[in-house]
This record gives structure tokens, sequence and C-alpha cells, in this order.
């Protein structure tokens, strides 16, 4: 149990290394999926070991909706970048600033 | 400081009692460590890959058969094939010149470090309730459908409809004006 979450948590630490850090927006997109990854071992690890009340597969249903929400954030997170290559001719998240003021 | 040395050969026999474990989580580790250090975005999402095939693997340990199924299915194959198609579409990967992190770097691993601690002494010093191995049902994949349909049927039904807003919000968005 402790074995899986000490995993999660190490690839969680990665994922926020890797967002922030990286200057492409692909590269936070990949960073953010290694995230979501993580939180769902825990789902799926607590599912195993510890016993709900409610039925025993509710961490796996969690699971496969996080899967289906993190592939729905992937789409409209890509379309999102390529559009901004389309207007910047780049997708440095540095230079994409006309929102900040 | 001696506490941990103390934990090594527990350490060493849990290695031993869960090698399979311990080699996907090397393997995980390692190579998310690629996906957010190489240079070249294009191996970047090589290293995604196959991280995500690893944690395939660890919902397999899980008896989480089915999420691994839809593990490879949706990223390994949808999502994977999204990012390296977007890859290709915008970023020259012949210039390996480009600097891909930012100046950020010495504070995002601190930051990172000081998470990576957190978690892991609250991991570590926590005694787990667990009451013996959950006996999961034998047939997973049936139970789960049945759930899907009866008690988890709301939230099915809205994730569809985010996955249609999802779908109808990309074709939009990258669309080309005026055509």
């Amino acid at each position: 149990m402790g074995h899986y979450v000490a995993l999660a948590g190490v690839l969680f630490a990665i994922g926020i290394f890797g967002v922030l850090t990286r200057r492409n927006a692909i590269g936070i997109l990949m960073s953010l999926e290694l995230m979501f990854n993580a939180a769902n071992i825990n789902f799926v690890a607590f599912n195993k070991y510890i016993l709900t009340s409610s039925g025993t597969l509710t961490g796996q249903i969690f699971a496969i909706f996080i899967v289906v929400v993190a592939a729905a954030e992937a789409v409209v997170g890509l379309a999102i970048v390529l559009l901004i290559y389309r207007n910047w001719k780049g997708i440095d998240v540095d230079r994409i600033n006309v929102m900040k003021w | 400081m001696a506490e941990i040395l103390d934990l090594i050969p527990q350490f060493i026999a849990d290695v031993a009692d869960k090698p399979v474990f311990y080699l996907l989580a090397l393997v995980i580790i390692a190579s998310a460590l690629m996906v957010v250090t190489l240079k070249n975005i294009f191996h970047c999402a090589l290293f995604l890959i196959l991280t995500l095939f690893m944690v395939a693997g660890i919902y397999i340990l899980l008896h989480a058969e089915f999420l691994a199924a839809v593990q490879v299915l949706i990223y390994v194959g949808a999502v994977s094939v999204l990012m390296i198609f977007a890859i290709m579409l915008t970023t020259r990967l012949a210039s390996k010149k480009i600097v891909q992190t930012n100046e950020q770097a010495t504070v995002a691993g601190l930051v990172a470090l000081a998470f990576l601690v957190a978690s892991q002494l609250a991991c570590w010093k926590t005694t787990w309730m667990i009451t013996d191995e959950v006996s999961l049902p034998e047939n997973n994949i049936m139970t789960l459908g049945k759930l899907l349909m009866t008690d988890f049927v709301l939230p099915f039904e809205v994730v569809s409809i985010l996955l249609l807003a999802a779908l109808i919000g990309a074709v939009v968005l990258a669309r080309r004006e005026g055509s």
C-alpha cells in the first residue's frame, strides 16, 4: 500500500517540476499527464487496499472518469496550442503574455 | 539519520519481495524524469508513452485489468498520438538548440523537492488502516460495467456530454478562420 502511494508521490513531484520548468506548451501538457497518472495510481491503490462502505470498486470508477476528463483536457489543450502556434508562430509560453495585463 | 539507515534492510527485503513492482516503479520514475528533462520534445513524447505503458502494468498488479486496458487504449493509443501530432505540426524538431526550459529551474526544483519530501514523509509515517487486502470481485469488469450503468449512471452521462463538448470545442478552436 505505502509503496504505491510513495510511487505516486514521486511521479507527482516530477510532474510539478515539469509543469514549472517547461517553456514549450506541449511539454507542460505532457507533465500534466504525468500528474494525472500519479493521482490515478493512488485511487486504484486505495481501492485495492482499503474497504469503503460504498462498494468495492469506487476507486476504479473514479480513475476511469479521470482518464476520460484527462483525454478531453488534452484534446482542448492541444487545439489551443495549435491555434496559438498559428497566431504567434511559436508555442513558447514565456512569449504568450497578452492576457497578463 | 539512524532511523533511515534502519529502514535499508527492510527496503531490500521489500525489493526482493515485490520485484515486478520495483522494476515497474524504476522504469516509471526514470522515464518520467526523461519526460521533464530531455531537450528534444519528440523524445519526451516517446518516454511519456513508456511511462504510461508501465503505469498500465501497475494497474494490472493492483487487479484493475479494465483500467489497464483503458490506459493502453486511451493514453498510449490516443493521447500520445495526439501529442506527437501536435509536436509535428508546431515545433521544428531539427533545431536542438531551442532551450526547452525556462529560468525558473532552481525554484521549480526546490518546490518539487519540497513536495517530494512532504509526500514521502506523510506516506511512510502513516500507518495505513489496511483490513487485509480487499477481496475484489472475481470478475472485475462485469461488476464495473454494472456499477457504471446503475450507481454511476449520472456521472457517466455527464462525462459523455463533456466529451462531446470537448470534441466540438476542439473542432471550433482548430478550424481556420473563414473556412
